[in-house]
């Protein structure tokens, strides 16, 4: 696959314990394709945050190699890497992580201070981004006035606002009931109909039916890598 | 970029305006106080500089020896071993600018209805170059005046306003014991001498008259006293040495005698007084900075009970792109803003409080710009200096350590 977003070949990654040396992930090789929705699942230990966070650089693993748009990013250094995350990938957290003192529009801005916007332009793709996800009327409120679907979609605005093609969920819809979490999903299919790429992961079947690809890690390596239709015709 | 990192940083500060206010009080007090002593240390300085410049710069004194007539001896000056042409020798030295026999005494003056007792002073127009005392109205006497002892004399500003009230005192004729003199001119005000006499309360009149008139000598010629300026400040040792041995010559005192008069340097005298309070107001200056220091160190302390507050924050910001210089450079400018902002809140505080002590005390304060910018840098430098550490343990979070912080 040419166009792949992400190629990963034989990623290791152990860390230091006190009972020595603990492997979290034992030789994982992944690609996803440009315009792909992948959902990694699995249960808790199984070393899938620790590999959305090597795919997020924000980690770095112990061997192997990963391509992201075709960059072998493992050599790359700390600016490098911010760098990846501010442009070529957005990040979708749990928690939200909105900074609690500003408001919604400086929010969703912020990226674009790191990559030197003048004022003027972070305003005005910042109320296009709170616009494209239904909230463009609260630019002015604070994080902790708003519901936590709406702190959700605040955080998708601000991880879009450098036009990433990787958009990264960690547990997005953890935090929200299921009715304001399928409106989430709806969000991130119609994201991924744009052609974006995403990838989520989680713990819930349900949601993990809005992808169209599931890959399911155990033990810190992957034990299946289906389809959603396969998957579905199987359960 | 910049602007938007200074945005950051005050929004940070606005949301705990009380801390951000108590570690700004550190700088306030810090550089409140070294602006206060450097002023008061330097009205100080200021104020023995111009007793200095009114005495006149460069000066030697000497006076004649004393004498013993049956084992009581008399004061310095009693003895009559100097003479006017020790003084004229003096004045061929090298390095020496101007010399003054001066015969001083005091004595009743009569104007009118009015008296007044005042110092008098005998010499010659060398005297006024030597005190640096300049004329303000009419002229002063000269060598003429001096060599056929005529009866002129200059007036002080304080004798003339007890003899003369609101008159104009040039042209007039006062009487000194019976004498009449005729008043060419008027000094320039010269306030208080170091140990507080009014030096403008006297009368200058020819040496010789002097002499020969108004107080008589038994032996015409000689000098209680010679005023001698040097060119500059820095050959008085060397002009001290040739002073002595040309009058030791002149005076005939073989070697193992000891000097028949007395040789002071009035220069020496003054700058050990500036120097003890340029030490002392140095020293008011270095406790102020400990103050600054401590100021500093307030500051650090905030920063990281800052930054591990804000740890999560930090984490947020990597993962959506800041780099290290970008977490640097945030937290680093929010310690430069708490001190500067401190430092010219403690500027006007300290400027403030030294007009205040001015008004109140009376004391001679001098706010000088290199003491502001003195307590300026020293600010900024604070600022950096115990910024920066907090600021570097928080650029150095671990993004993903960061993220999971509670």
């Amino acid at each position: 696959m040419a166009d792949s977003v992400i190629r990963i070949e034989g990623l290791n990654k152990s860390y230091e314990t006190s009972a020595g040396l603990f492997p979290a992930l034992k030789d994982v090789s992944l690609d996803i394709a440009t315009g792909e929705f992948v959902a990694i699942m699995g249960p808790s230990g199984s070393g899938k945050s620790t590999f959305m966070n090597i795919l997020g650089c924000l980690d770095k693993p112990t061997s192997g190699r990963y391509l992201l748009d075709g960059r072998s990013v493992v050599e790359y250094g700390k600016d490098e890497l911010a760098g990846l995350r501010n442009r070529t990938i957005g990040f979708v957290f749990q928690g939200f992580n909105l900074l609690q003192r500003m408001s919604l529009l400086d929010n969703v801005a912020l990226p674009l201070i790191y990559c030197g916007v003048e004022h003027s332009e972070r305003q005005r793709r910042s109320h296009e981004l709170l616009a494209r996800v239904g909230l463009e009327k609260l630019a002015g409120s604070m994080p902790n006035k708003i519901s936590g679907g709406q702190q959700q979609r605040v955080a998708i605005a601000r991880a879009l606002i450098n036009n990433p093609r990787l958009l990264l969920a960690d547990e997005p819809t953890g935090n929200l009931d299921s009715h304001t979490g399928e409106e989430i999903m709806n969000l991130f299919e119609s994201l991924n109909r744009e052609g974006i790429t995403i990838v989520l992961v989680t713990h819930e079947e349900n949601i993990a039916r809005h992808a169209q690809r599931q890959v399911r890690f155990f033990d810190g390596d992957i034990v299946s890598d289906q389809p959603t239709s396969i998957t579905e015709a199987t359960a | 970029m910049m602007l938007a990192m200074l945005g950051e940083a005050w929004r940070a500060m606005g949301a705990n305006r009380l801390r951000t206010f108590l570690t700004m009080l550190g700088m306030v007090i810090g550089v409140g106080a070294v602006v206060l002593m450097m002023s008061i240390g330097q009205g100080a300085q200021y104020a023995i500089k111009q007793s200095i410049s009114a005495m006149g710069s460069n000066l030697f004194i000497l006076l004649a020896g004393h004498t013993s007539s049956g084992g009581v001896r008399s004061a310095s000056g009693g003895g009559h071993t100097l003479t006017v042409e020790d003084a004229e020798a003096i004045g061929e030295l090298p390095g020496i600018q101007s010399v003054a026999p001066i015969h001083p005494g005091s004595a009743q003056v009569i104007y009118g209805p009015n008296n007044w007792n005042t110092s008098i002073i005998g010499s010659t127009p060398g005297y006024l170059d030597a005190r640096s005392w300049t004329i303000d109205t009419g002229s002063a006497f000269t060598d003429s005046d001096v060599r056929s002892a005529t009866r002129v004399a200059l007036i002080g500003k304080t004798a003339a306003e007890n003899l003369f009230g609101d008159e104009d005192p040039v042209g007039k004729t006062i009487r000194i014991r019976q004498s009449p003199f005729v008043i060419l001119g008027t000094l320039g005000v010269k306030g208080q001498s170091m140990d507080g006499r009014d030096q403008d309360d006297t009368l200058i009149i020819p040496l010789t008259t002097a002499q020969r008139q108004v107080f008589g000598t038994e032996f015409p010629g000689s000098v209680r006293m010679i005023m001698a300026q040097t060119t500059t400040q820095e050959i008085m040792p060397t002009v001290e040495k040739d002073m002595t041995a040309l009058l030791r010559q002149r005076h005939r005192l073989r070697v193992g005698m000891d000097d028949d008069f007395f040789l002071r340097n009035l220069t020496a005298v003054a700058d050990s007084a500036e120097e003890s309070t340029r030490v002392m107001s140095m020293l008011l200056g270095a406790i102020a900075s400990v103050s600054l220091l401590v100021g500093g160190i307030g500051i650090m302390n905030i920063m990281l009970v800052s930054v591990t507050e804000r740890t999560r924050e930090i984490g947020i910001r990597m993962a959506i792109g800041a780099r290290e210089r970008d977490i640097l450079m945030q937290f680093l400018l929010e310690a430069i803003i708490i001190s500067v902002a401190g430092c010219f809140i403690g500027l006007l505080l300290g400027i403030g409080g030294a007009l205040m002590v001015e008004a109140l005390t009376g004391t001679m304060v001098i706010i000088s710009l290199s003491s502001v910018m003195v307590a300026f840098g020293v600010a900024a430098t604070v600022g950096i200096f115990f910024g920066f550490y907090p600021a570097r343990k928080a650029a150095r979070l671990d993004p993903i350590e960061a993220l999971r912080y509670q």
